[in-house]
């Protein structure tokens, strides 16, 4: 927590014109960084479409590639666009949190589908 | 009365109060958004094999809107630094298309809604199952009229992919041979009430997106003139926010149009 503490009042308003990480930001990096991340969202995007046609794929193999490239593309989004990659302790923190809340919601989702009571019958 | 650290950061969490906020925020909706995978995953895993929809919906309009939400992320991001670097009027450029990109989304759900609602799957007296766009279906004719083809069975309409150069034609069928029909609506089938909900949610936090982007565009901008920083915080906050749409979207798209 030392980084935080040492966070003084005006801070942000003195870096007026920097990012979250304190760089100093230049419009035309930006748009480049943009446009980089853009073109990979486009191939990512791309990337999925195929994936849902290939043949001679199970469902399952089909599922695990399409997920695996859409959360490539969520790290785009959130490592680049939102800044996730430059950001404060507190923040982690917090999404840290969510994830093991998510990943709890999930499991028991996936664990509740094994756990019918004895005698259920399906039709 | 003054509001403290609205543009400078805390001490302690070492970042304005608001984006604190928005993130918190944020963590709400992931388990919001997460409730209904789970369900998904749940009904999906359970569902028989080859009783689960595929190639139902229209893949083109969904990869424009694909397109479209993540061509607004950059557009978002770029009015922002339009704001760090002090040009107002190239933040008005992006932030605008922030804003006609977020309707355009929107114009295309309702297209693919409308598409859907008007999709009926007709259970005639012999046994057989027209499946088609509805063409004509006034109650004071004793006919209804689709674009589309019969079907033997209920499983051949569920993998549409599967079954290649499907022709239809226009098929005219009395109302007496009508045992019941109903349209592709949420209460057709578990994977419809599970894309309208969850497609139907998303769609709802687009528009309330793009009604602060709109207000920041519009009659907030007069924040600029007095506080600059406050007035680049709250743009970056609403872009938080919509990066977060922009994620959701990220997941919907390939688990209901491509899996």
């Amino acid at each position: 927590m030392d980084e935080l503490k040492t966070a003084q009042p005006g801070t942000a308003r003195a870096a007026a014109g920097a990012d979250p990480s304190g760089h100093a930001v230049d419009f035309h990096q930006y748009l480049r960084r943009c446009l980089y991340v853009f073109l990979a969202v486009l191939c990512a995007i791309g990337l999925m479409i195929f994936a849902s046609y290939l043949p001679h794929y199970g469902w399952a193999a089909k599922v695990a590639l399409i997920l695996a490239v859409a959360c490539v593309n969520a790290f785009l989004v959130a490592g680049f666009l939102m800044h996730l990659l430059s950001e404060k302790k507190l923040i982690y923190t917090l999404l840290g949190f969510t994830a093991f809340f998510f990943a709890g919601l999930m499991g028991l989702t996936i664990y509740a589908m094994h756990d019918m009571p004895v005698g259920t019958v399906f039709h | 009365m003054d509001i403290p650290y609205t543009v400078e950061a805390r001490p302690d969490t070492g970042v304005y109060n608001a984006k604190v906020g928005i993130w918190l925020f944020l963590s709400s909706e992931v388990m919001l958004f997460g409730a209904l995978f789970s369900a998904y995953v749940l009904i999906r895993v359970g569902t028989p094999a080859g009783e689960w929809p595929h190639g139902w919906q229209n893949l083109t309009l969904g990869t424009l809107n694909t397109v479209v939400l993540a061509l607004s992320a950059i557009t978002t991001l770029m009015a922002w630094v339009a704001c760090k670097i002090r040009q107002f009027g190239k933040f008005q450029f992006f932030h605008g298309c922030t804003l006609l990109l977020g309707l355009t989304f929107l114009c295309i759900k309702m297209v693919e809604y409308h598409q859907h609602l008007n999709h009926y799957e007709i259970h005639l007296t012999d046994g057989r199952i027209a499946d088609g766009d509805m063409l004509q279906n006034n109650p004071k004719q004793d006919y209804v009229v689709i674009k589309g083809r019969y079907a033997a069975y209920e499983e051949d309409l569920y993998d549409l992919r599967a079954q290649k150069n499907l022709k239809e034609t226009e098929i005219k069928i009395p109302r007496s041979q009508i045992k019941d029909m109903q349209s592709y609506g949420p209460w057709h089938n578990d994977y419809l009430a599970l894309y309208f909900t969850l497609t139907g949610l998303h769609a709802l936090h687009i528009l309330g997106g793009s009604i602060v982007i709109g207000y920041l565009w519009g009659p907030g901008r007069r924040l600029w003139k007095t506080d600059p920083e406050r007035f680049t915080n709250r743009v970056e906050v609403s872009g938080l926010f919509w990066h977060f749409v922009d994620l959701v979207w990220i997941f919907l798209f390939p688990v209901l149009y491509l899996t």
